[in-house]
This record gives structure tokens, sequence and C-alpha cells, in this order.
């Protein structure tokens, strides 16, 4: 009798899924679960394209099931709460990051890392408690247990905002936790695209001075001028990057692509840390020397738990940070992908799911 | 014309050199320089092996697999290796026979170590904060070149002449052969122990490699009381790892199942392994926020795996010996603690042997000379 009206109370979904390791998405209707008790039910408003999506799409990590349903940058409205559920009510403006679920036990659950618990839940492509597969926030609307749900600050216009849920904590984390956000310290950020202009954004306003180290030299002239990067190193211009050896405290790596890792090393003053929070598949080239005679660290770093997140978008709101996005409509999202590989976008795309995700598509 | 070895300092010494990339050593007579007013005269009486000197005889670490990095000595290491002679070692102990005007810490008689360093710019903030051993004019104790081309000879010798200011007080309850090694194995171990913070009691320490810096590493480990696992490829070396060094546990690092059951216990790991080794199966075994500090010197750039370092936050750090204070701060810990290395003692004709041996990693588990009572 319980699973009849579970069955009944649940809701009629709409997203754009792939179906094979082509990658590309079309529409796809399926279903969402009923709002449990603990739940918040969300119209969603828009959702942030991460690379990660791209990865998940073509099955890259060899962890995708079709079909997939990405998306976990994901902004929205609530409609409807469970009847424990504390945090939200209806209306309020909400976000879902890169995790639906964890064990809520072990000791990373309790000391607010649930992004290092062995059993985290992804928000889309995984197993949730019920057996059932994950969809991500391509979709109309999302049912999601109120821990992992975070609210989005008043005076942060959803678009923009939804890209901090991801590509924002990814930075925010490791700035905070490798101690590179103190005021007059030099961090370098390797990459200039949707982690990269968020990990710039963030540490000016942590009073950071920060370099850009990037392949891209037409990406100059807009880091200084618009993002308020002190200063740009082009990679590959070897005179550039041996006059700054030396200078940096910390560099973030948002790079996902194979890359050598020594000129970066070469950058750090003693003690430096090189933290990598773009994973490229196969392992990278350590040279030990250069780590050992300055003592330096090369660390990674995933995401972050959802107390900081929710940290991350208040500290955000306090000092005006949001991503730099195209907003597309869905039927966009195809050309949008292959644009993305070639990292062709400012710095981040944002699905207008709201008005363009329709069931006539 | 350039002045033979012999004839460049106003001192003669006798020492034992490699000539060439074969890192043969023979007998090699050389000279010192003048005691100047900083400056401590010593004559050695005991020298430990370390693997750093076989990598320098052969010169296996050859300056055209690294970019030059400002500072990077390893550059006049490299051009140091084609003149006269190596004279390797930078664990020395002997006796101060002469001491310069302005020196205030040590007396004739004194028992006195000198470790990896000889010399620093003294001025730069690594110096201030007493990490000589970061300072890019940071000058090794062999191999390298002073500021008026003469070059710097180790201690496979009868004496060396010494700033004050690099030499170590030998305490006075250490053995002064089993402590030896302390010079340069104990502070590469120990340096990185407390910056890293591995000093909390309690903490789980895994040690890959069970050498000449491994089983200092144990000692001191349980000294700090951590609970030390070695990780090693050798199912032989249990026996001993557990009942006379002490350590808690054993694993070796090529048996799968071992390691699958060690995954993520471990807070820290030092690894002193000087070849080429896969990281992934090290990186496995850390926790959440564990630290893999590598201090052995490998020739080639090792593989690094990312996904480990990313989804467990974990970190691998480098470190290099250890400035003079914490060096000196080290041989007290370990006089505290009654640590010396375990050691072979050997005569200065047998080094050849010696390090053939050290390449096969055949010795318990540093080798020391007894310069003292070698002919030379």
């Amino acid at each position: 009798m319980g699973e009849i009206s579970e069955q009944v109370n649940q809701k009629n979904a709409l997203g754009w899924a792939a179906r094979d390791t082509s990658g590309l998405l079309s529409p796809f209707t399926f279903s969402r679960r009923a709002t449990g008790e603990k739940d918040v039910t969300f119209k969603v408003m828009y959702c942030g394209i991460c690379h990660s999506d791209l990865h998940m799409l073509k099955n890259e990590w060899g962890v995708s099931t079709y079909p997939l349903v990405p998306g976990h940058e994901v902004v929205g409205v609530v409609t409807e709460v469970g009847s424990k559920v504390e945090k939200f009510k209806v209306g309020d403006k909400v976000g879902v990051g890169c995790m639906v679920g964890s064990c809520r036990s072990c000791d990373n659950c309790a000391n607010n890392i649930e992004n290092y618990c062995r059993n985290y839940i992804l928000t889309y492509g995984a197993k949730y408690y019920d057996g059932t597969i994950t969809y991500g926030g391509y979709s109309d609307v999302m049912v999601v247990d109120e821990h992992f749900v975070v609210r989005i600050p008043e005076k942060l216009p959803l678009d923009a905002t939804a890209p901090l849920l991801c590509a924002g904590i990814t930075v925010y984390s490791p700035l905070r936790f490798y101690g590179l956000d103190k005021p007059g310290m030099h961090v370098g950020v390797v990459g200039l695209g949707g982690l990269g202009h968020v990990a710039v954004k963030f540490a000016k306003a942590m009073g950071v001075k920060v370099t850009v180290i990037s392949t891209s030299p037409n990406k100059k002239k807009e880091s200084i001028e618009h993002l308020g990067v002190d200063s740009f190193l082009v990679s590959r211009d070897q005179d550039e990057m041996q006059a700054a050896m030396d200078t940096m405290d910390g560099i973030i790596d948002t790079v996902s692509a194979p890359h050598p890792l020594l000129p970066l090393i070469g950058l750090l003053k003693s003690n430096g840390k090189l933290v990598l929070v773009g994973a490229p598949e196969k392992p990278l080239e350590l040279p030990v020397f250069p780590l050992l005679l300055g003592r330096k660290m090369v660390g990674g770093s995933n995401i972050g738990g959802m107390k900081e997140t929710q940290e991350m978008l208040d500290f955000a709101a306090k000092h005006n940070i949001t991503a730099e996005i195209e907003l597309i409509p869905m039927d966009y999202v195809n050309t949008a992908m292959e644009r993305l590989l070639k990292a062709d976008v400012r710095y981040r795309f944002v699905i207008d799911i709201a008005n363009t995700l329709k069931s006539s598509s | 014309m350039a002045k033979s070895p012999e004839e460049e300092h106003p001192h003669k010494a006798l020492g034992w050199a490699a000539r060439d990339s074969s890192g043969v050593l023979s007998p090699f007579p050389f000279s010192r320089r003048e005691n100047g007013d900083d400056d401590v005269t010593i004559k050695i009486l005991y020298c430990g092996v370390c693997h750093s000197d076989l990598h320098s005889c052969k010169n296996e670490w050859g300056v055209s697999r690294y970019p030059l990095v400002p500072g990077n000595f390893m550059e006049s290491e490299s051009l140091a290796l084609n003149a006269p002679g190596c004279v390797a070692t930078h664990e020395i102990v002997g006796v101060v026979t002469k001491v310069g005007k302005a020196v205030m810490k040590f007396k004739v008689d004194d028992k006195v170590g000198v470790g990896v360093m000889i010399s620093s710019c003294k001025k730069c903030d690594c110096c201030k904060q007493d990490l000589e051993n970061y300072c890019p004019q940071m000058m090794l104790t062999y191999n390298s070149i002073n500021h008026d081309g003469t070059k710097n000879y180790g201690g496979y010798s009868d004496m060396i002449v010494v700033d004050q200011h690099y030499v170590l007080r030998f305490p006075d309850n250490m053995p002064l052969d089993a402590g030896a090694p302390l010079l340069c194995a104990g502070i590469t171990v120990y340096s990185p122990m407390m910056y890293y913070g591995m000093t909390e009691a309690g903490k789980h320490l895994g040690v890959a490699g069970l050498g000449g810096l491994g089983h200092v590493a144990v000692k001191i480990g349980k000294a700090m009381g951590l609970k030390v696992t070695v990780i090693s490829t050798s199912p032989k070396k249990e026996s001993e790892a557990i009942n006379s060094l002490g350590a808690d546990s054993f694993l070796v690092s090529t048996d799968p199942a071992k390691l699958k059951a060690a995954t993520g216990t471990m807070d820290f790991i030092i690894d002193t392994v000087s070849a080429v080794h896969p990281l992934l199966p090290l990186l496995s075994l850390l926790k959440l926020n564990g630290k893999l500090i590598t201090v052995g010197l490998p020739e080639k750039p090792l593989e690094l795996p990312i996904f480990p370092l990313v989804l467990g936050r974990r970190l691998v750090g480098g470190s290099d010996i250890g400035g003079i204070k914490e060096t000196q701060e080290m041989l007290d810990f370990c006089a505290k603690h009654n640590i010396t290395a375990d050691i072979e003692l050997i005569k200065m004709d047998q080094i050849n042997t010696a390090m053939e041996r050290l390449a096969r990693s055949d010795v318990r588990y540093r080798f020391v000379i007894d310069v003292g009572n070698s002919k030379l």
C-alpha cells in the first residue's frame, strides 16, 4: 500500500540526458521521488555546465551509467518541503552542488566534510540510498535532502551564482585549507576557465596578490582589466616563467589536462604549496629534487563540505562575487559542450532551465 | 696554470676520491685551507657512507636531467665532478685540533660533527630563520665550488677545516661511530617529522624503505610516541624491524592484499627510497589529509597519480636535511633517547666493496668508516 502511494506521489520530471558515450543530450522524461519528510523539492531555474559534466557524458572516467542527466551547479526556488524540514520554506532560493547524500555517521560527515565521506552520493550518475540512480540539474525539478541544500543569499543573482556550487567551492576550500588566504600572500592560478576565474575573484577578495598562469596570451588583457589580476604569465614563455621563479606562496592548479608540474613548482617560494583541483586521469611527472630543495608540497582538494559551501556563498555575497557566464537555452547544450571542449567560453555556460526547458522541445 | 689539489691550500690532507663516473675510490692527496678566525680544524675519526655519496661518485645526478633553477648547486656539483676527484661524505665526526681567534663555541679536544653543509650566505631570510639548508647560496660539504674557484672535499679524509657556525657539538654520551650517520640520515628524517607535524603521540607513521634513513626514522618515530609501520620490498627485514628496531608493524609493499588491508590507515609516510618507485601504493595508505614526505633523491622524476591527492586531500611534500640549529636539536634529542644508527664499521680501503654492497642495499643499516684507524 505504501509503495503505491509513493508511486502516486512521485513527480513527473523532464530533463535532458545522454544515452551513450557520444555524450549527445536530448529530452528525457523520468520521475523524481515523492518529497520525503527531510526533502526539499524545488523548481530548477538555472544550471551551470561544469567540465566534469563533459567527462561524465562521454564516460571518460569509466563510471558513467546511461541515461545520464548531468548538472551539479543547480539553483532554483523551493516549491515543497517535507514535514521535518527546518531550514527551508516554500519560495526560498536554494542551490544544490555535487552531492546529494553521504553516510551521515562517519567522522568526516560529523566534521562537516561530507565530500570526503567514503560513501558520498553524487548529484548525478550515482546510486541513491533507495537504489535509484541520481539525475542532476539539467532538469525542471529536483528533490534533495535538506542537508545537501544551500541557501542562495538574497543579493546574489541566481544565474551567475549557479557555478559557485561546484567551481566556487572547489577553489574556495583549498584557499582556506592550505592557508593561501592571508592578505599580502602571492597566489598563482593556473588555467583561466570556470574554476580559474572564480579562484581569482575569491583570492582578490581575501587580499591576496594573484598571478594567472595560462597558455593563452589573449586572456591577459581581460584578466588584468576585468578580473583584477595583478599579473599574467604565459606558461610557454620561458623568460616570463624564469623571472617569476620563487615568488609564490601557493598555486591553485585548475587544469585537468596533463601538463608539466616542474615549471609550476619552480614558481613557488620555499615551503610553497601547489594545489591541484583539476584531476587528470593519467599520473603526472613529479620531479623530486625541486620539491626537496625548497621543502615544497603538491596537494589535492575535492569540492568542499556543506557547511563550507554555505560559508563560501555567504562570502561571495559579502564581496559581490559571482561567475562570469554565458546564458544559453537548453537546446544549445550540445553546441555548448563542443565549445567547452575547446575552452571557448568566458567562463561558464549556464542553462536557462526555467525559461527554455520545455516539454515540447 | 691551475694548482693541483695538493698545492691549492697550505695544509696537506689525505683522502679517498672517485676520479670518474665509475665511482671507484682510491687514495687522493689534496690540501685544506688555513684555519681562519671563524674556523675549526677537525681530525676526522669516523664518517658515515651515505647513499648520496654513491650517487655523487657515479655522477648519477648529472645536471643534464634537471633544468636550471636559480641557485641550483646541482650544476656546480656536476661541474665539480670533472675536476680532479670527488671526496665524498657528509656524516663526519672527529675531534677539534685547532680553533680560530673568533671561535667561542668550541675548543681543542671537543668532539664535533659536520653534516651536509659548510657554508651559506648568512644574510637571507632562510639563514636568519635558521634554515641555512634552504639558502640559495648554501654550499655542500663536498663537490661544491667556493667563490675563489677551489673545490670542497668531504669526510673521506683525515681532516677538515670548517666555519664554526656549521660545526655541531657531539653530545657526551653519544658514541662517535654510531652517531656519525645522524648528521645526514638523522636530520634528514627528523626535520620533516617536526615540520610536517609528525610529533603527536598516537599518530601513525609509515616509513618506506628500511635503510640508513629508514631505520633512524623508525627509532625517532617511536621516541616521539608514534605508531610506526615499516613499508619495505624485503620480507626478510620484518623480524628485525619489529624485534630490534621496535616498529609496530611491517608491510611488504609488493603484497597487494596486505596493502589493501592497510588502506587509509596512516597519517604520514616518510619515503626514504632513493630509487624510482611507484607512489600510488603509498598514497593509498594515507588517511584523509595524509602527507607523504619524500626525502630520498631518485635520479628521475616519479609518477604522481592525481586522483588520490584530490579525493583524499592528501599531499606530497619534500624536505632537505635541516638547518644547523635543528641539527643540534636532533643530536640532543637522540642523545636523550639513546638513539644512534645501527652501523657496520669498515676501514677506508674497504670502501669500494662497501659501495657495491650499498648499491644492493646489503647493509644493516649504515657503513661507517673508521677513519682514525685506517691507513689513508
